[in-house]
């Protein structure tokens, strides 16, 4: 017998998903593009080839630069576009995670669904949390009603903090924005710091991307897409243990 | 006969999905609506900032041990190379275009100008930074001095170096013409402006990325607009690899 079908995801919660996945995919395929030209990090205000780099990329084997055409925005080497593509849809991400902050602090999203209850923020449930999700036993029945912790804090990450923080430190890359700003430099530790922050949060949200994705096929792929497409998710059945 | 492998298919489709892509990316109403983003953050970064706010500076201990040498190392040109063996002895800077009295500058008249020093961040666009400190004279006086006509909007750059024949050249605005921090540099780091950095004058534009700062600098010309100036871009890389005029990002 069938699970109870719930609707459990909102439209605008919806809507904000897809628009931020199909805009974060442009940011990290364009920044990918960006990162090809000087693919070299460092820490610091300044920092160039004669430099220390704490991380140097290695060129993806039979390609000059360490992201091949298949990953990057345009495909071949195009500084230019792929400072365009990521312009634009910067604005995409800027406004879009706005009004979606703004969305789940009004509706209660954040503080009812996202943000984790007393019992769940104790040690021992989260270890809890992570042993069931290390044998890959998800939630069942009416607890799968709502997110569950590691969920709860992989979403939170996202949106409250990697989000945030790739934006905010985009612009501290900004020599305009560092007139107007200047505060920013001193928050991240100058210009090269803050491209360095930028690319570990890129990294970490693509990170999100590939655990989200296997997330969502170990969890049945058509039941968590038509809930993030209709709303209506069905409850997976209790199963005995 | 042929035989489609597992591999070959995965190869087929990932080319399918490149071409596609690349023609999302070269069509030009994608292109269109990608330079609103450009407008939009122009105009958004102005509104922010005040006309006068100052881009950091920095102090002598922040110095890049090694500020890098970028784009043109020597310029090629044969005018150039004779300039350089004199020591830019003979020398002159040209301001003209929509002025009213067009002036030229030997390197000795333009040293003696009054000066404004600056330790700042140079980006180079393609994601690196070096500081450097900075000697020079504030455009504003040079286009104060040749008496910069109320119908000119930009300030073109010519340069003496080019690449492959297509000489160098910048522009900036007004607002980016009349900022503190926009001078004709003369010194870096307390000695003349060496060859590899732009000597005998260079552009400072502390608010953009690297590739506003035009080394070389040969003739300032004010204009109306920047339609028929070589490419109409705006400047070299804006012209040749479609780089946004608008540098502060």
């Amino acid at each position: 017998m069938d699970g109870k079908l719930i609707y459990r995801t909102k439209l605008p919660v919806r809507i904000w998903h897809w628009l931020n996945a199909f805009t974060i995919f442009v940011m990290l395929m364009s920044g990918m593009m960006i990162l090809n030209a000087h693919p070299r990090l460092y820490w610091g205000k300044y920092g160039a080839n004669p430099d220390k780099a704490w991380l140097e990329l290695p060129k993806f084997p039979g390609y000059d630069d360490p992201f091949p055409p298949l990953v990057t925005i345009p495909s071949s080497y195009d500084l230019a576009a792929a400072r365009q593509w990521h312009f634009f849809f910067a604005w995409v991400l800027g406004i879009g995670i706005v009004l979606f902050l703004a969305y789940a602090l009004a509706s209660r999203h954040l503080t009812r669904d996202l943000w984790l209850t007393r019992e769940e923020r104790a040690p021992a449930h989260l270890w809890h949390d992570i042993k069931e999700h290390a044998r890959l036993r998800f939630p069942t029945g009416e607890a799968a009603r709502r997110y569950n912790p590691l969920q709860k804090i992989a979403y939170l990450g996202v949106v409250l903090v990697l989000i945030p923080l790739v934006i905010l430190t985009g612009l501290t890359m900004s020599p305009a924005m560092n007139a107007a700003f200047p505060v920013l430099l001193d928050l991240f530790g100058g210009r090269q710091s803050a491209r360095s922050i930028h690319f570990l949060c890129a990294a970490g949200l693509a990170l999100f991307i590939a655990v989200h994705l296997l997330m969502v096929l170990l969890a049945g792929p058509v039941n968590e897409l038509r809930s993030m497409v209709t709303g209506w998710y069905r409850l997976p059945e209790e199963k005995a243990r | 006969m042929t035989i489609v492998t597992r591999r070959n298919a995965l190869v087929g489709g990932a080319g399918l999905l490149l071409a596609g892509c690349d023609r999302i990316v070269a069509s030009p109403t994608v292109k269109a609506v990608l330079g609103y983003g450009e407008k939009a953050t122009m105009s958004a970064q102005r509104l922010v900032t005040d006309r006068t706010a100052l881009a950091p500076e920095f102090t002598r201990a922040d110095l890049s041990p090694n500020f890098r040498v970028n784009g043109t190392r020597v310029p090629g040109d044969a005018a150039y190379q004779a300039h350089m063996a004199r020591g830019f002895a003979d020398w002159r800077l040209v301001v003209d275009g929509m002025v009213a009295r067009p002036v030229s500058l030997s390197l000795a008249q333009l040293q003696a100008m009054p000066a404004r020093t600056q330790i700042t961040r140079h980006d180079c666009v393609e994601g690196w930074s070096a500081i450097g400190e900075w000697t020079g004279v504030p455009l504003i006086l040079l286009l104060k001095a040749a008496g910069l006509s109320a119908n000119a909007r930009y300030v073109v750059f010519h340069c003496a170096d080019d690449y492959h024949g297509t000489p160098y050249y910048e522009s900036i605005d007004l607002v980016e013409a009349f900022h503190p921090q926009t001078i004709l540099a003369h010194h870096m780091n307390g000695q003349p402006l060496s060859v590899g950095h732009g000597a005998p004058l260079r552009l400072r534009v502390e608010r953009q990325l690297g590739y506003k700062q035009a080394k070389y600098v040969m003739r300032i010309e004010a204009v109306a607009t920047l339609a028929g100036i070589h490419g109409g871009g705006g400047g070299y890389w804006e012209d040749r690899k479609g780089y946004q005029w608008w540098a502060g990002i």
